[in-house]
């Protein structure tokens, strides 16, 4: 009996290319499981049924007869809703952009997808443009957490953290600009993949800030997110920000083991305010690994001060017209301080864009000396929904900038980055394994090698993903 | 950087930018600018010289 909930992406392409299961029953089932258990996770909101199952069919046709298929055939998959689906508006989270056109074309990441034989069967919930942290939504209602309904997911990829691990699609594509892939893989306990800043194109997605803004898989195992990220590579025409790097893949060398790979750990900012299950969840990496070497990451906290900077800046300056005219229609939330970013100085930005590439070079200077970083991915696991407050090192200070404050340094300089859950009870919490820019390969081949060694993993919900009904 | 008034701020810029900002979110708005001005301030303080580029270059 096929395990369709549980199967991943490559387990289910593997049955569908060898004929054990239709692209159609792989649909089907996966149809049923969202409209069973997204009422509770409120993962989707939008469900692209009629065009999944004629997507599924024709994969179907195909192979009857007898055409060779894609590495990904038959995989269901979901996007952020801030991904262009064709016919949707492109709702990023925001009341005000449900009043769009529908889009007149999918996502360029999409379309490759596609194109290898995944299946798109909906768009996902995410916090309002994408200025979150938390899965909160206060338009759509908040994303949550498989592992405990009453608690966030963490955003901004809310409901693709959820719908992973959840166990609604094996594959979900979100965005990153300070961490909003990294944070939901952490509190959901999946596999979160933020490429090298300029990697996959964003053509037809709705940005945040241009400065930062990534794109990139969810998955509950390493080899899915590298099979869909090799699906998604590529130079994209008309995208100024894509850097048309070459095709680089990583599936062929991901089971290549650890051999030569010099890993490290980093304290400093990184250990102050991590919880005591952050803390066992990077030793348990680290012995894994043999990382016994620590480094001495540079001026992080000045790092996340300037990505913060850029960050409400830039996104002042994509929303001011909408301030203007529709303050009222905005989460108050992100309307406040979009607000507040358009009142910050010029200078204090400029000055963050110089620090940047000081900073850069000097982490790319630690990478002559090490292959990979392992970093906390979150201070603590999923907080409640709702929760205004933790308590980091003692002092209670705010959850919703705050569960960043280990990713937004990584980011700043767009270095590749694989969220590795360690699935730790009652909640998972993840890590970050950080590389060179262009290295996904040596994230990826770390992350499997965890997950092998069982030291990484998506757990499934307690009880099964019956017991969320 | 002095600290300046910023609800005196917060309307001064709100009248030059043409944001219609109600004063009932005056307290959140100050509370986001009070940590971005931190934040800035901590970038700022890091010394830099004249010449140093800044991280995004324009390619013709």
């Amino acid at each position: 009996m096929f395990d369709h909930a549980e199967a991943s992406a490559l387990k289910i392409s593997h049955a569908v290319a060898r004929g054990e299961v239709t692209a159609s029953a792989v649909i089907e089932a996966t149809l049923a499981r969202i409209a069973t258990h997204n009422p509770l996770l409120n993962a989707f909101t939008d469900v692209t049924a009629d065009r999944a199952r004629a997507c599924a069919a024709a994969i179907d046709a195909r192979l009857a007869k007898g055409e060779v298929v894609g590495p990904l055939a038959g995989v269901p998959f979901a996007v952020k809703n801030l991904f262009d689906v064709k016919g949707l508006p492109t709702r990023a989270g925001a009341k005000i952009n449900r009043e769009l056109p529908p889009a007149e074309r999918d996502s360029p990441l999409v379309e490759r997808l596609e194109a290898a034989g995944a299946v798109l069967v909906g768009a996902l919930n995410m916090g309002e443009y994408a200025y979150d942290f938390t899965g909160e939504n206060i338009h759509d209602g908040p994303s949550r957490n498989p592992h405990d309904p009453a608690r966030m997911t963490g955003g901004s990829s809310g409901g693709s953290g959820g719908a992973v691990a959840g166990r609604l699609v094996p594959l979900a594509l979100g965005s990153d600009t300070n961490g909003s892939i990294r944070v939901p893989s952490s509190l959901c306990g999946v596999f979160g993949l933020k490429p090298t800043y300029g990697r996959l194109t964003r053509a037809r997605s709705f940005p945040f800030v241009a400065s930062l803004d990534h794109l990139g898989p969810f998955a509950r195992t390493a080899a899915d997110l590298a099979a869909s990220y090799d699906a998604m590579q590529g130079a994209a025409a008309g995208d100024p920000a894509c850097a048309g790097q070459p095709v680089e893949p990583t599936v062929p060398a991901l089971a290549a083991g650890l051999d030569g790979l010099r890993i490290a750990t980093a304290g400093g900012y990184f250990h102050r305010g991590l919880s005591l299950e952050g803390h066992s969840a990077l030793a348990a990496v680290a012995a894994a690994l043999g990382a016994r070497h620590e480094i001495e990451w540079p001026e992080a906290a000045r790092a996340r001060a300037a990505a913060y900077v850029i960050t409400c800046t830039e996104g002042a300056a994509l929303h001011v017209e909408r301030l203007r005219t529709r303050p009222r229609d905005f989460d108050p939330a992100v309307r406040d301080r979009l607000i507040a970013g358009a009142m910050v100085s010029a200078v204090a930005v400029a000055q963050a864009q110089k620090f940047r590439r000081w900073y850069r070079d000097r982490v790319l200077a630690l990478f002559a000396e090490v292959d990979a970083v392992l970093l906390p991915a979150t201070p603590c696991t999923a907080p409640q929904i709702g929760q205004q407050t933790f308590a980091l090192d003692g002092v209670e200070i705010p959850v919703r900038p705050n569960l960043g404050i280990y990713t937004q340094p990584i980011s700043f300089i767009g270095l590749p980055v694989v969220a590795v859950p360690v699935p730790l009870t009652p909640l998972p919490i993840a890590v970050q394994i950080v590389a060179a820019p262009w290295r996904e390969d040596v994230v990826l081949r770390i992350a499997y090698a965890l997950e092998e060694k069982a030291v990484a993993a998506a757990p499934k919900p307690a009880g099964g993903i019956s017991a969320l009904i | 950087m002095p600290t300046p008034d910023l609800d005196d701020f917060i309307a001064a810029s709100a009248r030059a930018l043409a944001l219609p900002v109600d004063p009932a979110w005056y307290p959140t708005i100050r509370a986001n600018l009070e940590v971005t001005f931190r934040l800035a301030a901590l970038v700022a303080d890091f010394g830099l010289p004249d010449d140093a580029e800044p991280a995004p270059v324009f390619r013709p």
